[in-house]
Formats: C-alpha cells, sequence, structure tokens
C-alpha cells in the first residue's frame, strides 16, 4: 500500500491544528471519511480536503508534503506507524508522542517533541525552543524515546526532562538541559549560556567546553564505561552521532547544579 | 553391556531436578580481572545443600562478545528457588562483583522474569548513583573508588536443570582423576552448563539420607572403596577410587550434551589408564523426575 500522502494546497493565514492527522486516529477509516475530518484553525474549522490533497491509503505510513511553519501538532500522542513531513513544521511536533517515529525534512518550531514518551523524532532542520520539554506549568518533559536533530535547537532543550536522549549535531542555544530531573541531552556544536541551569540529574554530553554557571563543580577527567555503550545504541541512526569517529570515553566531569540538588553532570569531550 | 574402549557403561542412569537458573557477564579491564571477579563470584557454590545455590564460570568472552566491548567471563548462578536465586545473585554480585577492580556487570540472559542485578546495588551509591537507559535496558552507574562501577539493573532468570551426573570408577586415586580432568576439559566447551565442584570433580558423592536424622544426604557407601567388605558395595575388588562430575545446566538436552563429551573423554583414556567403569547417582527415582539414561546417552 501506498503512504497517505497529504499535500497542502495553500498556505492558510491562521494556524493549522494537525492533531487529528495521526495514523492510530486514521485507522479504519476510508479516503472519504479522512477528507471529511476537520481541523482547528483559528477561530475556523477547515475539511483535510479543503486544505491538503489526499493520496494513497496506507494509514501507518503517513506524508505531509508542501509543509511550512504554521503546521502545528504533527504527530500529537502518537501512537504508532511513521510520519514523514516534507517542509517546516509549527509548534509542538510529535507533543507526548507515545510510539513511532516522526521525520522532518525541514525546520520545527517551538516545543517539538515536548513531553514525548517513547518512540523516535528525526528533525534533519533546525528546531525551536523548548524541545523535548515539558509544556508551561507542568513539571514533567520528555520521559522517554529519542530525538535527533541535525540542525541547531534553540533555548532551553530538555527543560524539565525525565527521561530518554535528545541528540543535537549543530549548536543549542541557553539553557540547555536546564531544569533537567534525568535524561541525556548530547551537543555536538557549541552551548549557549547558563547550560545546565538548576540541572537535579541527568547527564549533558558535550563536544565542546560550554559556558556553566558558577554552580557547576570540577569533578576532574574520567574515562566512563558506559559512553561507548551510549554510542553503540545510536549506531543505527542517520547521523554523526552512529559515525564510529565519534565515539569517546574520555570526558572532564562537572557536577551540579549545586544550587539544586546536584546530581547532575556536564561531561565534556577530552 | 556396554563397553567402550575396555570401560563398561552401567545400565542406569542419573537423576536431575528442576532449578532456577540465571546468567552474568562480567567484564574488566583485562580477562585476568574479569576472571579474579568470576572466580570469588562463584566460590562455595558447589552444592545448593550449604551453599545456596550453585554456581560455576560458564566460558571466557571474547571482547567482542560483551556489552562493553571489554574481556569478560559468563557465570551461571542455579538454585532451588527464584527467591533463593536472586537473593545468592545479589550478594555474591554486591560482595565479589562489586568490590572487584574494573569490573563491571551485565545480564547474560533474557527472559520474561528479571531478577534484580544491580537495581539494589545501585544504593551502594548513596544518592550519587546515576541511572542511564541504553537501547531499552537500563544500567546503574556507582560511584566507587576506582571509577564507576557499571552494571545492568537485571537479568533474566529461566527454569533449568540441576544434578545431570556420572561417577568415574578406576584402579587408582591418580587415574580416576586424570580421567575427570580429561572430562571437564571436554565439558566446558559445552555452552549453557556448568560444574559446579572444585574443578568441576566431587570427590565426595552422596546419597539420600543418614543415620544421623539432622542430616539429609550422608557419604555414598556403596561407592566408597575403603568400605567394599563392610557395606552393601556397588564396587567390584579392582576399584580403588570413585569420582563424580556433577553437572547443571539450561535444559536436559545442554547436561545430555555436556555428559556425552565428558564419558567420551573418559572412555577415551580407557581401561589401560586404569578406568574400568561408568556409572551415575541413581536414587531410585526419588530425587528428581529428569533421568539421564548413561547408555542412551552413549548410544
Amino acid at each position: 500500500m501506498t503512504a497517505l500522502t497529504f499535500t497542502l494546497k495553500q498556505r492558510p493565514a491562521q494556524r493549522v491544528d494537525l492533531s487529528p492527522l495521526v495514523c492510530q486516529k486514521l485507522a479504519g477509516l476510508s479516503p472519504t471519511d479522512i477528507a471529511a475530518l476537520e481541523l482547528d484553525s483559528g477561530k475556523r474549522k477547515i475539511r483535510v480536503d479543503e486544505l491538503f490533497t489526499i493520496a494513497g491509503y496506507d494509514t501507518q505510513q503517513i506524508v505531509i508534503k508542501n509543509s511550512y511553519s504554521k503546521l502545528d501538532f504533527i504527530g500529537k500522542e502518537l501512537t504508532e506507524g511513521q510520519i514523514r513531513v516534507e517542509g517546516d513544521v509549527g509548534a509542538y511536533l510529535g507533543l507526548g508522542m507515545k510510539s513511532g517515529t516522526i521525520t522532518v525534512n525541514g525546520n520545527a518550531g517551538l516545543f517539538a517533541a515536548c513531553e514525548m514518551k517513547k518512540g523516535f523524532v528525526q528533525i534533519n532542520g533546525n528546531t525551536g525552543d523548548f524541545l523535548g520539554a515539558a509544556l508551561p506549568g507542568n513539571k514533567m518533559g520528555m520521559k522517554g524515546g529519542t530525538v535527533l536533530v541535525k540542525g541547531n535547537a534553540g533555548e532551553r532543550v530538555g527543560d524539565h526532562m525525565r527521561r530518554g536522549v535528545i541528540l543535537i549535531e549543530g549548536n543549542a542555544g541557553d539553557y540547555c538541559g536546564s531544569r533537567m530531573t534525568a535524561g541525556t541531552i548530547a551537543v555536538m556544536g557549541n552551548t549557549g549560556r547558563y547550560t545546565g541551569f538548576a540541572m537535579r540529574r541527568g547527564t549533558l554530553l558535550l563536544w565542546n567546553k560550554p559556558e556553566l554557571p558558577a554552580t557547576f563543580n570540577d569533578c576532574g577527567s574520567h574515562t566512563l564505561a558506559f559512553l561507548p555503550m551510549l554510542f553503540a545504541s545510536f549506531k543505527g541512526f542517520d547521523s554523526k552521532f552512529a559515525d564510529t569517529a565519534a565515539v569517546f570515553n574520555r570526558v572532564r566531569r562537572y557536577g551540579g547544579d549545586m544550587a539544586e540538588m546536584g546530581r547532575g553532570e556536564v561531561l565534556v569531550r577530552l | 553391556m556396554m563397553i567402550i574402549n575396555g570401560v563398561t557403561i552401567d545400565k542406569t542412569f542419573a537423576e536431575a531436578f528442576p532449578m532456577k537458573a540465571t546468567r552474568a557477564i562480567i567484564t574488566a579491564q583485562n580477562e585476568k580481572w574479569a576472571m579474579i571477579s568470576a572466580q570469588a563470584m562463584t566460590g562455595f557454590a558447589t552444592s545448593v545443600i550449604a551453599c545456596g545455590c550453585e554456581a560455576g564460570i560458564e566460558r571466557v568472552l571474547d571482547p567482542s562478545e560483551t556489552p562493553d566491548g571489554r574481556p569478560g567471563v559468563s557465570v551461571m548462578i542455579f538454585a532451588m528457588g527464584g527467591k533463593g536465586l536472586a537473593k545468592q545473585l545479589e550478594t555474591r554480585a554486591g560482595q565479589c562483583v562489586l568490590t572487584s577492580p574494573t569490573s563491571a556487570l551485565f545480564a547474560g540472559i533474557e527472559s520474561d522474569k528479571p531478577i534484580p542485578l544491580g537495581k539494589n546495588l545501585r544504593y551502594f551509591g548513596d544518592g550519587f548513583q546515576i541511572s542511564k537507559v541504553i537501547g531499552g535496558k537500563r544500567y546503574w552507574r556507582v560511584p566507587v573508588m576506582d571509577g564507576e562501577f557499571l552494571t545492568e539493573a537485571t537479568t533474566g532468570q529461566v527454569e533449568a536443570v540441576g544434578g545431570g551426573n556420572f561417577l568415574v570408577l578406576a584402579e587408582s586415586q591418580p587415574q580416576a582423576l586424570a580421567a575427570c580432568e580429561a572430562a571437564i576439559e571436554e565439558m566446558r566447551k559445552i555452552p549453557n552448563v556448568i560444574m559446579p565442584f572444585p574443578g568441576g570433580v566431587v570427590r565426595s558423592g552422596s546419597k539420600v539420607g543418614s543415620k544421623y536424622k539432622a542430616l539429609g544426604a550422608s557419604t555414598n557407601d556403596a561407592f566408597c572403596p575403603t568400605l567394599k567388605g563392610i557395606t552393601k558395595t556397588d564396587l567390584s575388588p579392582e576399584i580403588e577410587s570413585v569420582m563424580e562430575i556433577v553437572i547443571d545446566g539450561l535444559t536436559k538436552e545442554d547436561i545430555d550434551k555436556a555428559m556425552r563429551v565428558g564419558i567420551q573423554a573418559v572412555c577415551d583414556l580407557g581401561a589401560e589408564n586404569g578406568v574400568k567403569r561408568i556409572s551415575a547417582g541413581n536414587y531410585g527415582g526419588k530425587l528428581g523426575p529428569f533421568h539421564f539414561h548413561l547408555q542412551e546417552i552413549m548410544a
């Protein structure tokens, strides 16, 4: 079966909530049913076929073409299947995602993969602030799964993150790993100011020396056995992280944030 | 009657019983230290009669076979019940692997019944321990004085078979031992089995029961050469020494295989090296439901 493909006809002025277009909600629906679904856009409701040309049948493989930065909530609470997006996406990509795979061949907006629980998100461009974070007011960010960003990420990557892995091939903005409770964030490029701010537990794995808050303490240089195993788990990814040349186990360890519970760590490649 | 190279194979069977088993992988900076840790972990674990479990080294692992790419050793532990197994695994891992320089500890078997490996050892970290979920498996990094002790949270528990055995009857003690050594060398090449006694060989095989009420097992007098004249002996006049090899394995087939290669190695030495008979610990079907018929195994 061919992938169920939604090709955007024109760009609406208002943002569009695409959360109904996830594999589990479309499973079992006929093309006519899918075409008649209504999407929220500003104060209006728009039929799916008004916005998209629909082709293909396989609801386990969804493709969104001509996407742009106002299409929000793509893959919200996805529990199965694959979603591939050609173009940019708006905010809340993969919000609360429970399983499955999302690939974006473009940039993502704010709160991508936020409160994600399981599954895999790959963003081949850049992503906005609060990647893998908690929604405003919530205390738990990403709880599992893996996010791979090939470009740069905005500020507050992994804010309140609880578990899971965030991999960033480019740079990350200010407050990377802020208020993290646990989990792993790896950044190959540079990080902004206040890296690890108010971090409780968790690991920031960095290729370049960050500007750390004064409340991070140097714990010295170490060879850590878990690092090669961590890298081995990235092997299947289409990423620089899967490259054997990227593997290292010697790091400088900084513990903090001592202004918080101080069980977090920033590991910097030596 | 079955005779191989002058060695009589008795028409009898060894009795074995169901056990619970687990496997763990110990790695270290080099094979020497992985082995030291493994030997400590599987020490004092010859028999469930008084050790709480039976444990042994299954084999040495190449760095390419271990989770962290370092030299390693796989160890197996067998116990009568799941609870006892979990307790033995945890105390042994805590006292013998956590303590051993450069060691790391990983699961060696998968099952739908996970039992704690490092799950509780992590508390040694006094709050400084760090959990990492890698590839869906949880690991613990426990800070220790030589760096970090890395351990997987759980390993698997599986149904297994314990107590497979055979007896080597020889004309002298050195000849019995030499035959057993040859057998053990071959049997160690078989996966999924351990021979838990010292060096794989036991010289004090037991029978069920005793004249003393407090004891559940006592010396197997029918096979004690010094008692030939005063007890209901199983030995012919020329037998001067008997030794036993006990095998625990994941399945009956694994034990079958180990017994076959072991008995074959003994028979290869043959009557000219003083080995006269192969028998087995047969308790009239009282000990356990798994029966290993020697002649069928060697057929």
